[in-house]
């Protein structure tokens, strides 16, 4: 019994490294996930990382937000709209953060938050569109995900959407790259483990945009997945292409149930 | 965030006589280090906040010097004493010259 005791003990301590009290609940995985149980990035992190995520004070993904407050409201483009005179405050929009990408019928392909924002610049407001990584568009996304904050991800799979989703899941097996690894290999396999100094997530996407140290600020996941399409010398994908959008939906799903908390802070 | 400089403050509302009280600041900057260099291999000029200063009516209570090797998006929390209600000026000094101040109040009772 001692025995069992210690050997769930070292178990917790090795998933979440040393601070284990503070660390959010692990949630039951979608039917079909081949994920025992859904750990957010958080639970990776050190004490020192959490805190900062922790006070919304700290935590310098608040800049983005703050501005993007201001834009909201901004009136912009020919049409002379804000976001704010279409859409009842950003709480409206809680569906969008949690359920997106979504199968969008004009393209018929998945479309995304930042692709739907801009959407919504050249048709409604018939302003510029932002650039991916523009901190307008991080700001917004943040702001939007924000007030979806501890709302469960929650993307639809099935119908027009589940062609998209094969094609994100295949993409995720798929070895690539001069390294031959597939996403699975560091995030499924050996999540948890360290790679050098670093700890292996679950490669959860419901923390983004995040606030990360190494890039002294905030940036949108799919500057994750090219980060880690280089990390195993492949060529990767540009922000907004058709390969990483599908990835997005599949690894999104990969984390269905898990509460939002962009922006998030990590190393 | 760099072309837009905006700065944070966390300052209790109230506090009582004799209070130690815990003010956060933080502001976006790129604290640019002049260690980098851009694509065409020129060196990036230094550009950092080098000065920080907190002033309670008008008395400076705390003050420091910036140098190299300080994050981007600096945080910096600091304890004073609460003697009177007012206001606090926040000045952060940086190396174009250009000062960027915000303020809050305080209400001791």
């Amino acid at each position: 019994m001692t025995g069992l005791a210690a050997a769930v003990l070292s178990l917790a301590a090795y998933h979440a490294g040393s601070v284990v009290a503070e660390d959010k609940p692990v949630v039951q995985p979608p039917e079909g996930s081949p994920l025992d149980e859904l750990i957010s990035g958080y639970n990776f992190r050190d004490a020192a990382t959490k805190a900062l995520q922790d006070d919304d004070f700290e935590n310098p993904g608040f800049l983005w937000v703050e501005q993007a407050e201001g834009l909201w409201e901004e009136a912009e483009g020919e049409a002379g709209k804000a976001c704010a005179d279409c859409h009842d405050g950003v709480e409206s929009l809680q569906h969008a953060a949690t359920s997106y990408p979504v199968y969008f019928e004009p393209w018929k392909k998945l479309i995304n938050l930042e692709q739907r924002i801009n959407l919504c610049r050249t048709e409604q407001m018939k302003a510029e569109p932002w650039k991916y990584e523009s901190d307008q568009m991080l700001g917004m996304t943040a702001l939007i995900k924000y007030h979806a904050r501890d709302e469960p991800v929650n993307v639809a799979i099935d119908g027009d959407a589940a062609p998209f989703f094969e094609k994100g899941k295949e993409f995720y097996y798929e070895r690539r790259g001069q390294l031959d690894m597939s996403c699975a290999n560091c995030h499924e396999n050996f999540s948890g483990m360290h790679i050098r100094a670093d700890m292996l997530s679950q490669g959860q996407s419901n923390g983004f945009p995040t606030y990360r140290l190494k890039w002294q600020g905030l940036g949108s996941l799919h500057r994750r997945f090219k980060g880690c399409n280089e990390q195993v010398r492949a060529e990767p994908y540009e922000r907004g292409s058709d390969e990483y959008v599908n990835l997005e939906l599949y690894l999104a799903w990969r984390g269905q149930g898990l509460p939002i908390e962009g922006p998030s802070v990590r190393q | 965030m760099a072309d837009k400089v905006k700065p944070r403050v966390k300052v209790p509302k109230k506090a009582a006589k004799g209070e130690v009280i815990e003010i956060k600041t933080l502001i976006s900057h790129k604290m640019e280090s002049g260690q980098r260099k851009d694509s065409d291999g020129n060196t990036i000029p230094r550009q950092i906040i080098h000065h920080f200063t907190c002033k309670y009516n008008g008395e400076v209570v705390f003050e420091s010097e910036w140098h190299g090797a300080i994050s981007a998006n600096p945080y910096m929390a600091f304890r004073t004493l609460a003697t009177e209600s007012g206001e606090l000026e926040f000045i952060w000094v940086d190396d174009d010259g250009s000062e960027y101040t915000t303020t809050a109040k305080i209400e001791v009772s």
